[in-house]
């Protein structure tokens, strides 16, 4: 059943990009980009990072004014100086970092920016009635408008995003990303108030990576690759998925997991044994042997990064151990599970794995220059060795590792954190989400890479929002719903409909 | 590099890729580092001499007056050493200006125990600095392991310093009557004042500590990224203490300095130099969320400030106007950082 039928073909274009272009210093985010949305539609933009996307969408909302080409709304000719000048045509846009105050409650997270005042004096009571109104239009009345919005899960804050979109009277609102967030069954919620938007004639432009997303919520859709259009304004029935990857990459997809080697028979590396956290996971037993990749699979708050960070202490276990070739841990130190050879690859690389601001050789090094040094004395010439070694290993690109980590995308920024372990001799790595903010073709890249370290020795913990991605890489698979394991399976042996039953299953227990 | 335990996935190829980048990397120094900006300061206080020399005249540009600026700088300048590994690590440390003030009455108490008991002068730099030390140690245990904002327990120690400086000394000046120490530190050597020359020590120590040692990564790391930092296996808490204890000891240091210079301890010593120290490191080009720290930048960011103070008082103009000055300097320098700062790495990814 789809909602996503017929496109509303004989309706005037609320909105029209014409050969759009925009360069930063010299570098072409954008050269040649063309859209097309119309009023009650979903249109969904896609492409790899560093597509042009967030450019479009920074062009669109008015941050960026584009150098050339032309943007028409209902016909007309704009231009977007500013952000208000989009807000007062109808345009709206909500980022992927939620832009709502969470210190304020809902209704005035609403109207922030356009407060109903009389003298200066707020109208508290009408605000709230009419954030309610707001909030009924897109199915939410669960949501009181007094509620600090810093209480709400990621969910609520993009309803109240929306509701503000709303409460501009917004004609076409952008999401950027939003399911990037949310779990499975946010995302069938936030797919139906779209739906609710869409059924009121608001038009959303949504970009996402998910291709599977697309089928389920896209009337039309537009592709960017290098800053160009490469398809525009198609709907989305009439492209297939090979199609679309050939489109955004430019290249065929072949079988995007590579080949599972057969895991060799010996001692377990990593055991995990009762290994329990108060209010998050209890009773967690597994051993991965060298060479293995068990995957854990589970829905958000099922507890999976925080086991992942349990076994490398950065947080305390409550419950249970954590042995590494047979000798126990002390549970609560980082530095004793990075001495016994584990490594994490954090969930959020930027805020929790790199130094953005300092070069690539310095992100590489970071918990091995005191091994380097002698005497507390910095060795960078050693370090950048080491460093230029490893990236060069991981086809690292660009390879210059005196560039700041910023500057990277998100699979080389990646590769940076897995060459940090292998310079360290990691023989256990932990990755949590290790293809987040990776697009489609650097992908097959990383899931090579971690086949490859399997096979070199190294025991690897993968955790994934995707659970096809768990299925394909691991050997073993862990299924998990709300901190109890259900089930430890063969990864030939489930599929991704298997794991969604057992966590349902588990779930009306 | 050969250690045993690295594993490489595959033969790497180093070709000319190395030393193409070793080149670069000199060039994007020059361009985009710290260079541009200690040249604006250079430029800063090159300009800031030829006012002085244009009013004061050769009186101005004489080794004695420069000596003089360079005195005046040498204490306020050993405590920004200190504060700018706080800052460099994304913290800030309040209490430099009472602590010192507090050293500086302990210390001068001890020196009545000195010439009671005869022994030598050294007790008394020995008790300004654990002084110091213990003061830095307080701040950084409760900074680290009672996760209170460094904000806030600085402010504390400030407050409390001061009035244990005030409660011990009675409020009154303690002389240090110790001719032996007071003669050490308002000795010249090579014809300059033994404190310029701990202030350029201090500097150096710090200049090499920030930028060639583990401790001075490990500051830069966490003031860039604590929790990826702490989640590489460096022990943040741990560092943090030892930076507020560095910090203390440079303050510690300062105190005898001052006791040299104005042969007395008294609870008043440092009334403000928080805020002095504060705005000579951020103006020389230290981020105050963290991250980056020039001790280059420092010293030319309190030889500035001590410079404007000499041409003021050559002028005779009023201290208030030199106050107004400050303030504009300030900020005027902080907008030119952020200019600099969007140029330079900082820019966000657009594309």
């Amino acid at each position: 059943m789809s909602m996503a039928s017929d496109v509303p073909e004989r309706l005037q274009p609320l909105l029209e990009v014409r050969n759009l272009s925009k360069s930063f210093a010299g570098v072409r985010a954008l050269q040649g980009v063309n859209l097309e949305v119309v009023p009650g539609e979903v249109h969904c933009v896609l492409g790899q990072n560093g597509a042009g996307k967030s450019t479009l969408i920074k062009a669109l909302s008015g941050v960026h004014q584009p150098d050339g080409g032309e943007i028409r709304w209902l016909g007309e000719p704009v231009q977007l100086t500013s952000p208000t000048d989009a807000l007062e045509l109808g345009i709206a846009t909500m980022y992927q970092e939620l832009d709502v105050v969470d210190g304020l409650n809902v209704a005035e997270n609403i109207f922030l920016g356009h407060e109903d005042a009389r003298a200066g004096v707020l109208r508290v009571r009408d605000a709230k009635n009419k954030a309610r109104k707001l909030l009924a239009r897109l199915g939410h009345e669960d949501l009181s408008p007094g509620t600090e919005v810093g209480t709400l899960s990621a969910a609520g804050k993009q309803i109240v995003s929306m509701a503000r979109a709303l409460s501009r009277n917004a004609r076409l609102i952008i999401m950027d990303e939003p399911s990037a967030i949310l779990d499975t069954g946010e995302v069938a919620n936030l797919f139906r108030v779209i739906r609710q938007l869409t059924g009121h004639g608001i038009a959303v432009v949504y970009i996402s990576h998910r291709l599977e997303e697309i089928d389920q919520i896209g009337n039309r859709m537009s592709v960017i690759k290098d800053g160009r259009s490469t398809a525009s304004s198609l709907p989305v029935k009439s492209v297939s998925r090979s199609e679309l990857v050939k489109l955004m990459t430019g290249r065929e997809t072949s079988n995007v997991f590579p080949l599972r080697a057969p895991v060799a028979e010996g001692k377990p590396l990593l055991e995990v044994d009762g290994l329990g956290l108060a209010g998050s996971f209890r009773d967690i037993s597994f051993s991965v042997r060298p060479g293995e990749i068990l995957g854990l699979a589970g829905l958000v708050g099922s507890g999976r990064s925080e086991i992942l960070e349990t076994i490398y202490g950065a947080r305390k276990a409550t419950a249970g151990s954590v042995s590494v070739d047979g000798s126990r841990l002390q549970p609560g130190s980082v530095s004793a599970a990075i001495r016994a050879g584990i490594g994490l690859s954090p969930e959020e690389r930027k805020s929790q794995g790199l130094l953005l601001d300092e070069p690539i050789y310095k992100n590489a090094t970071l918990s091995t220059f005191a091994r380097f040094a002698r005497r507390g004395l910095l060795n960078e010439r050693g370090e950048r060795k080491a460093a230029q070694e490893q990236t060069a290993a991981l086809q690292l690109t660009p390879a210059d590792t005196e560039r700041p980590a910023r500057t990277l995308s998100g699979g080389n920024q990646q590769k940076v954190l897995l060459a940090r372990w292998l310079i360290h001799g990691t023989r256990i790595l932990l990755l949590d989400e290790p293809t987040r903010g990776v697009d489609v073709g650097a992908k097959a890249e990383i899931y090579a890479l971690i086949r490859q370290l399997a096979a070199r020795g190294v025991a690897i913990l993968v955790v994934s929002s995707e659970i096809e991605e768990v299925i394909g890489l691991a050997d073993r698979v862990l299924v998990l719903d709300a901190g109890r394991m259900l089930a430890v399976s063969d990864a030939k042996d489930i599929d991704e409909h298997s794991v969604l039953d057992l966590v349902l299953k588990g779930n009306s227990q | 590099m050969s250690d045993q335990n690295t594993t490489t996935l595959q033969p790497s190829s180093e070709g000319g890729g190395a030393t193409a980048a070793s080149g670069q990397r000199g060039v994007r120094q020059l361009m985009g580092g710290s260079g541009v900006r200690n040249l604006g300061l250079i430029i800063a206080l090159g300009l800031l001499i030829a006012v002085g020399a244009a009013t004061g005249g050769s009186q101005f540009l004489s080794v004695d007056n420069m000596l003089t600026i360079l005195r005046l700088a040498s204490i306020i300048g050993v405590i920004c050493i200190g504060v700018t590994f706080v800052i460099t690590a994304g913290g800030i440390d309040l209490s430099v200006g009472s602590v010192m003030g507090l050293a500086s009455v302990v210390a001068s108490l001890a020196a009545v125990q000195v010439a009671a008991t005869n022994s030598s002068w050294l007790l008394m730099v020995a008790v300004a600095l654990a002084v110091g030390a213990l003061a830095g140690l307080i701040n950084g245990v409760i900074i680290a392991y009672g996760n209170v904002v460094a904000f806030i327990a600085t402010l504390a120690m400030l407050v409390a310093a001061r009035g244990l400086a005030e409660l011990i000394s009675g409020r009154s000046t303690q002389i240090v009557t110790n001719r032996d120490f007071t003669s050490v530190l308002r000795s010249n050597f090579l014809g300059v004042p033994l404190l310029v020359w701990i202030f350029l020590i201090v500097a150096a120590a710090g200049w090499f500590l920030l930028n060639r040692t583990t401790f001075g990564r490990r500051t830069v790391a966490i003031g860039g990224n604590l929790e990826a930092t702490r989640l590489a296996g460096i022990k943040v808490k741990r560092h943090i203490v030892w930076l507020y204890v560095l910090s203390g000891v440079t303050v510690g240091i300062a105190a005898i300095m001052m006791m040299g210079r104005t042969t007395a301890g008294t609870s008043t010593h440092g009334t403000l130099y928080e805020l002095d120290a504060i705005a000579a490191v951020v103006v020389g080009g230290t981020l105050l969320v963290g991250g980056r720290g020039t001790i280059v930048g420092t010293v030319l960011g309190v030889l500035l400030f001590s410079t404007l103070t000499n041409v003021f008082v050559q002028n005779n103009l009023d201290t208030s106007v030199q106050n107004v000055t400050k303030g504009v300097i300030i900020v005027v320098a902080v907008l030119l950082q952020q200019r600099f700062a969007v140029r330079g790495t900082r820019r966000k990814g657009a594309i």
